[in-house]
């Protein structure tokens, strides 16, 4: 069993040169300590690994219920020379949302 | 100082295609003072500095025209100033322009207050050694083929610029929240030393700097996050009190909606370190902040902090870097994928056997692997779009792409349909580099008579 970020959180994916900004917002707030034990860092590096080299870094917002990924090299180059359709990468949220974590227990 | 203890400063434009309509109703409806409208993306001022260099009276935001049009009779007879960087890569020419909007609408000799300065190229021409941002590289790296250099000013200048008493007031490049910012600097007197403030101003401003990303747009997910009406969404105000109270609302009587999960993702958007925002006014902080719905659509912001703003000022350095060509086509049905990347293969083969060489290429199937890539475990669509980009220094290399691409309908696999004409742009691209305050001279310059 699993859960997948979609199920516990809402995201929206910004840009800044070649950096991709995506935030992870609970629903509920009694899911943040949950994310916070599993959302980690490696795991999101590890799921952006074919569209971002990285590294990814990430912060607490236990204030908002959310969390801030910052992942380096993650636009083509950047907004101005990106060869892709989505130069700004706002797509790159549903990489995030559909992230599969492994616990069952967290939609309780 | 004044004596307004509150004000309520509506967002028009989050960016320079931003829909019009919800500007005027809220102009109308909103009951605002003033009205902003963000209209620069990282490249627009090199573009527009292309255009200036083409026709010295252009280079402001094309979009003025019709945005003034629109807003200008209801924001003269109702007092509502507009603050805006629209004035692009000419803030003088956008100012011009502006007063014969005003003059030809009859609304008479409308000064416009122009904000100068942030156009640095001339300054940085001379400092080669500047160290760009992304790359750690010297400016000189780029300078020969520099087109626009803008230092990001900051609110006391827009302040300085609404001081004049002016309707309307036109920068260039000025950061985002700055713009939102200004009004508050000027109508309650705030000092950069009244750090609490000034981060209540700042998030203020960076939760309506993209408009309708706080009353629902690029929000909502069917039965998952849902927006009503939609279709109608309404842009957002604040309401600022004198003490740095603020609460965000939106156009009353418009669709969409505006509460604590629309402002928090915006208040996140974009921002990086969460503990350190840096605009020209301030190094936000964010984690403190609480958001508390207030009533229907109206959201109270508490607890911004933030540090000094920076001895630096950021800037923005455009600069051509050749070409970016594509070209697209499409197959359906039985093996569609397959012939799909079979043309892919034809086409790069026919562009090597010309000589044309790319720094970037790129081919999407577009409904399976165009936006998140990893096309060897994504399921086989019906239909497929294929894409091929590149970019080059060539022009001729650049127009093959789409030239080839399109010749797939006689000259590749069968049943290839709807292929584009060829597409070809001028590639700008954006580094960065800081500049000492001091260097950077910002003024302002009234066109018209107060």
């Amino acid at each position: 069993m699993s859960v997948r970020v979609y199920d516990l959180a809402h995201a929206r994916a910004g840009d800044k040169g070649n950096t991709s900004n995506i935030s992870v917002i609970c629903y509920d707030a009694k899911h943040w300590d949950f994310l916070e034990r599993e959302l980690t860092p490696e795991r999101v590096a590890e799921a952006f690994k074919h569209v971002a080299k990285g590294p990814v870094r990430r912060y607490p917002l236990r204030n908002l219920k959310a969390f801030n990924f910052v992942i380096e090299n993650a636009l083509g180059g950047g907004v101005t020379i990106s060869l892709a359709q989505d130069i700004h990468g706002k797509s790159l949220s549903n990489v995030m949302l559909a992230i599969a974590l492994p616990d069952p227990e967290a939609r309780k | 100082m004044k004596s307004r203890d509150r004000l309520r400063i509506g967002a028009g434009a989050g960016t320079s295609d931003d829909r019009m309509v919800p500007a005027l109703e809220l102009a109308e409806r909103g009951d605002i003072d003033y009205l902003v409208f963000e209209c620069l993306a990282e490249r627009t001022v090199s573009r527009e500095n292309l255009a200036r260099s083409k026709d010295a009276e252009l280079g402001y935001s094309p979009s003025l025209h019709a945005r003034l049009r629109m807003v200008l009779p209801t924001c003269i007879a109702k007092g509502i100033r507009i603050v805006s960087n629209m004035g692009a890569a000419n803030p003088l020419g956008g100012a011009r322009a502006a007063r014969k909007e005003a003059a030809d609408l009859g609304l008479g000799d409308v000064p416009v207050a122009v904000v100068l300065g942030d156009d640095v190229s001339s300054i940085v021409r001379h400092r080669p050694e500047l160290k760009l941002i992304e790359n750690g590289e010297p400016l000189e790296s780029i300078l020969a083929k520099m087109i626009s250099a803008n230092a990001y000013l900051g609110a006391d200048v827009v302040g300085e610029a609404l001081n004049t008493g002016a309707p309307i007031v036109l920068s260039g490049r000025v950061a985002d929240p700055s713009l939102f910012l200004a009004p508050m600097l000027h109508e309650f007197g705030w000092s950069y030393d009244d750090l609490p403030k000034i981060a209540q101003g700042t998030a203020a401003g960076h939760l309506l700097e993209c408009t309708a990303s706080v009353t629902g747009g690029c929000f909502g997910w069917p039965s998952k996050k849902e927006v009503p009406d939609l279709a109608r969404n309404g842009y957002p105000f604040a309401d600022v009190k004198a003490d740095g109270s603020i609460v965000i609302g939106k156009t009353p009587d418009t669709g969409g909606r505006l509460d604590v999960m629309t402002c928090t993702e915006q208040l996140i958007y974009e921002i990086h370190d969460p503990t350190a925002y840096i605009t020209p006014d301030c190094a936000l902080d964010i984690t403190g902040i609480v958001l508390t719905q207030d009533s229907a659509d109206r959201v109270r912001v508490e607890g911004a902090r933030a540090q000094s703003r920076t001895e630096t000022y950021k800037v923005n350095v455009g600069y051509a870097d050749g070409y970016i060509g594509e070209g697209e086509v499409s197959y359906a049905g039985i093996d569609a994928v397959a012939r799909a990347k079979w043309a892919a293969e034809i086409v790069k083969e026919r562009l090597k056997l010309q000589g044309f060489v790319y720094d970037d290429f790129r081919v999407d199937l577009i409904g399976m692997s165009s936006l998140h890539d990893q096309v060897e475990i994504r399921p086989e669509p019906y239909e497929v779009r294929l894409r091929l980009a590149g970019r080059t220094r060539d022009r001729k290399a650049a127009h093959a792409i789409g030239f080839e691409v399109r010749a797939m309908h006689m000259h590749g696999p069968g049943g290839a349909g709807g292929a584009c004409e060829p597409r070809v742009r001028d590639v700008l691209a954006v580094k960065s580099v800081l500049l000492p305050r001091n260097l950077v001279n910002s003024q302002v310059l009234v066109e018209g008579t107060l």
